[in-house]
């Protein structure tokens, strides 16, 4: 049988701890130094328990306005983000599901043309097109806008894939008892398909969530007002090293601020997250 | 695809289509199409002239030693990131798999760096290795060891491997934990009973089975490593010191936006593309095998 001695559970625990730890740490210590005040934090190495400062740093950054990135405070920093992450996870989610829908439960001519097209765009980053790309924004008016920041990561084919490997599991004899009773592509739609995949949904939502308040390289691009730019993009602006006045305990709530959100949608909605990352990778 | 139940309509379909289908024009098709027209230009950065040059950008950058360096930048920097971020995480979902009690969690607590945005990962490293104010670098230098990431370039690329694969170990671990509970038990237990020890059975039976999802997350944590460090790059070491972290996308970015070397830019964006379609090719590929092992 296999030995599954206490002494080996042990060793396992520890290792997980040891790795957890390891993991854990860098945002601790973020944590740690963001309740600090500005002096402490220049004269290192910083203590591993957290200061005195807590409150004042958190307020100051929140609503005193942040002098490098021009005084936006972090309050409106953490709306952008906010804004855009949702946005590009509702409309991919959105966009993605209609077209999967007229994918599988509809023929028409060049049916798979089209959805070869959308498939395509899978092997597209947003960084291997970046000039061009940004050149569409300038023409379109786009640059400083939600629209800007979102529409370009909204189109992506994981969703839609997700989607049509969905509804193929629907039992055809459900779309036709469905239409016997009168129902039209709409009613169907609404009543029965959207329903079913709620699961997938949460899972694409949480994905797209993080995916949307991650980016970097695009709001980098397409924002040049420091009160449209998201969190991350503040972030960098805030840090300097080239100068000495670098405000390093707001530089560390903001890096507090700008990590929380995700990871509570993370660990909150831990189920759904799982279960989106394995499905949208395979 | 089985034939289905469909509804007769002739309009709907398209109209259901047609917003992905929109934005993937503007967005996907067009600019793609104008980073291939583009790369067989020579513009001046004012775009008041543009030539015709045929492949000559390409010959220029493919020849250009910059390019061939960042090109190795990429080379290094990539293996190093998916081999630190995939065998630790190989590790600990091992020890995982191990363990009875408290398994989920360990899983909360490992999975959290996963919605730590790349730039901000890069920016909590640096912070702790920062020459002048990182608490680590500050014990580095009382032991005596000469540590400047500003300055020095291999010592640049530690620090961005480290932040980009400490961020990725979260989602490897999800998926070898994944894969060591598809293992059949029975089989770890035949092997045992035959004699096989601890080692012997992670290496002839459990390591083997889970080459499927060990390939499958190399091929990930590549086009990871390739495009989603850009954050990491850039808030971290710019590229620098001197080119030491300069990786491919950086210097797309680079040479277009603030070089203003469109054409090459541009021909540097295709060949990221042959890249990108020949690893989601790669990926793919294994996907249709991976259905066999459920």
């Amino acid at each position: 049988m296999i030995d599954n001695r206490p002494s080996r559970r042990i060793i396992a625990h520890a290792v997980l701890i040891f790795g957890v730890l390891i993991v854990a740490f860098p945002i601790y210590y973020t944590f740690v130094a963001s309740t600090h005040s500005l002096q402490t934090i220049l004269r290192p190495p910083l203590p591993l328990i957290p200061g005195s400062h807590f409150l004042e740093n958190y307020t100051t950054a929140l609503f005193g306005g942040i002098d490098r990135i021009g005084g936006v405070g972090v309050d409106r920093l953490l709306w952008n983000s906010t804004v855009v992450a949702v946005l590009i996870a509702v409309g991919k989610i959105f966009i993605s599901i209609l077209s999967a829908y007229a994918v599988v439960f509809f023929r028409f001519p060049f049916r798979m043309t089209f959805f070869w097209l959308i498939f395509i765009t899978l092997m597209l980053p947003v960084e291997v097109r970046i000039l061009p790309t940004y050149k569409v924004m300038v023409d379109f008016g786009l640059i400083d806008t939600y629209a800007g920041l979102t529409l370009p990561l909204m189109a992506s084919a994981t969703a839609t894939l997700l989607f049509r490997q969905f509804f193929m599991t629907i039992p055809g004899e459900l779309v036709e008892a469905a239409r016997v009773d009168g129902a039209g592509p709409w009613r169907f739609f609404w009543d029965i398909l959207l329903p079913l995949s709620k699961t997938n949904i949460a899972a694409l939502f949480v994905i797209q969530f993080i995916y949307g308040w991650t980016q970097y390289l695009w709001p980098l691009l397409v924002t040049n007002r420091n009160d449209m730019g998201t969190i991350v993009i503040a972030l960098r602006k805030m840090i300097s090293f080239a100068d000495a006045d670098t405000e390093w305990h707001l530089v560390m709530v903001t890096c507090i601020l700008a990590i929380l959100p995700p990871i509570l949608v993370v660990v909150l909605m831990q189920r759904w997250f799982v279960r989106g990352l394995v499905e949208t990778e395979k | 695809m089985a034939p289905r139940a469909i509804f007769p309509n002739k309009l709907l379909p398209y109209l259901l289509l047609a917003p992905q289908l929109a934005i993937t024009a503007i967005f996907f098709y067009w600019p793609a199409s104008q980073a291939l027209y583009q790369s067989l230009l020579r513009e001046d950065p004012f775009g008041l002239s543009t030539q015709y040059v045929g492949l000559a950008n390409f010959r220029h950058v493919l020849n250009d030693p910059n390019y061939l360096h960042s090109f190795q930048v990429t080379i290094v920097f990539s293996v190093a990131t998916a081999v630190l971020a995939m065998v630790p995480a190989l590790f600990l979902a091992v020890m995982a798999d191990k363990v009875v009690r408290g398994r989920g969690i360990y899983r909360t607590l490992l999975i959290w760096p996963y919605a730590v945005a790349p730039a901000i990962a890069g920016m909590l490293w640096l912070f702790l290795f920062n020459p002048s104010i990182g608490s680590i670098a500050v014990m580095l230098r009382s032991l005596g060891i000469y540590w400047d990431p500003l300055l020095n370039g291999p010592q640049a690329m530690i620090l961005v491997v480290a932040a980009a694969s400490w961020k990725q170990i979260s989602y490897n671990f999800l998926f070898f934990v994944a894969g060591l509970q598809a293992i059949p038990k029975s089989l770890v237990e035949a092997a045992a009973i035959d004699g096989a020890g601890e080692m012997k059975r992670f290496w002839t039976i459990i390591f083997p089975l889970l080459a499927p999802t060990t390939f499958f997350l190399l091929v990930i944590n590549t086009v990871y490593a390739f495009f989603d460090t850009f954050g990491i790059i850039h808030a971290v070491t710019g590229g620098g010191p001197g080119k030491a972290t300069e990786t491919l996308v950086y210097k797309v970015y680079n040479d277009g936006f603030v070089n203003l070397i469109l054409g090459e830019s541009a021909a540097q964006s295709v060949i990221l593309m042959v890249i990108v379609i020949a690893l989601t090719a790669v990926q793919f590929r294994y996907v249709e095998r991976r259905v066999h092992y459920g």
